[in-house]
């Protein structure tokens, strides 16, 4: 896996999910984003404390019909994606809630 | 009979925006009697008001960067800057300073900015939308610039009262929202009527062959709305209550898509 494997909501946006999508602002720079039903998984899922390759084994692969692997090659793209916007911190270890602060994230 | 006219030189005068009065201090009468000029309507007789700002006026010479404009939170206070502006707002003090040129633009955006802050605080935002009164329900043409804004304003009817062809001001009252007229205008160079009027509609302009309305609902209602409004502050705490404010909008006043060939039917559509 190339990706740091936790992910935690970065603290300086604004999101609300909306049937199936989420919208998600930037509190950096109000830029938004908008993440489908696949992808909103993944990002209520980002509690700091699952990796990712659990959340898609156990959140994506057991709800649609597809591999493991291409799943989790498209997630760890887009988890990617939304860390360089600074919307999804990133680590090697798990990310506490409480010190989910933006240095975490590289 | 000889008679004497005093000819008072001000230095200071109150501008009402949305029930907001803030005071603008300057040494220069000149100055202070170009806003009263440009904020003609606005004008508030009251010597109250719930801010103060000092405004420094930099010599007519001085060069103007063309820094898009900046707004950030430091320590206790608002720092706003711009290529031709300068300024500070301490909302906990109620003072703050702007140091510019010899011109209506520079003050007209602080205002902006000012204003856009303080109504986060409430709930409310400005968006960029015209916006006009008919029978006591205010509707609002919202898109970016060349989307239609000032073209319906001038399309409007004559009892229509023009709040805005440019910056449109929403603040919630009472469980509903309401548009405020602004003396933020567009093209059209006119300054909005001071007046308030609950929102009947948004609607999100586009131009086409035909006029139609279309109802916009769920994720898309927030989005259009969402691009539309302004952003000044990069600052999470301010952009997160906009951001709720703009769901809040979007689950109380209808948004529409108002597709519209530029002439005068349009209106009857609308009304």
């Amino acid at each position: 896996m190339s990706v740091k494997p936790y992910l935690a909501r970065s603290p300086a946006i604004a999101a609300r999910v909306l049937g199936d999508e989420t919208m998600v602002m930037s509190g950096i720079n109000s830029t938004l984003f908008t993440l489908d039903k696949v992808a909103t998984i993944i990002w209520e899922s980002a509690d700091g404390t699952t990796p990712l390759e659990e959340i898609v084994k156990k959140k994506v692969c057991a709800r649609y019909d597809v591999s493991l692997e291409v799943a989790l090659k498209d997630a760890e793209l887009l988890v990617e994606q939304l860390a360089e916007h600074g919307l999804l911190l990133l680590s090697d270890q798990p990310i506490a809630q409480s010190s989910s602060s933006p240095k975490v994230n590289p | 009979m000889p008679t004497l006219t005093a000819i008072t030189q001000r230095t200071d005068v109150v501008v009402e925006i949305g029930g907001l009065p803030i005071r603008l201090r300057c040494e220069d009468p000149a100055f202070i009697r170009l806003l009263i000029n440009r904020y003609a309507g606005y004008i508030s007789s009251s010597i109250e008001a719930g801010f103060d700002f000092e405004i420094e006026l930099a010599p007519p010479d001085t060069k103007c960067g063309d820094e898009d404009v900046q707004v950030k939170w430091d320590t206790d206070r608002w720092l706003m800057t711009r290529g031709d502006f300068r300024a500070e707002w301490n909302p906990s003090t109620l003072r703050g300073r702007v140091r510019q040129t010899i011109n209506p633009y520079s003050l007209d955006s602080v205002l902006r900015i000012v204003h856009t802050l303080l109504l986060a605080r409430k709930g409310g935002f400005l968006v960029h939308a015209s916006s006009a009164i008919c029978d006591g329900r205010a509707f609002l043409f919202s898109g970016i610039s060349g989307a239609g804004k000032t073209t319906i304003a001038r399309l409007a009817p004559p009892d229509a009262a023009l709040l805005t062809d440019e910056i449109s001001y929403v603040i919630p009252q009472d469980g509903r929202y309401f548009a405020v007229g602004t003396p933020f205008f567009g093209e059209l160079a006119r300054v909005g009527e001071n007046l308030r009027a609950p929102i009947d509609c948004v609607y999100l302009l586009a131009k086409g062959p035909k006029n139609k309305i279309e109802p916009i609902v769920g994720a898309d209602a927030v989005r259009g709305l969402l691009g539309n409004i302004l952003f000044f502050a990069r600052d999470p705490e301010f952009v997160k209550l906009v951001f709720d404010a703009a769901f809040d909008f979007a689950s109380r006043v209808p948004v529409r898509r108002l597709t519209f060939v530029p002439d005068m039917r349009v209106w009857e559509l609308i009304v």
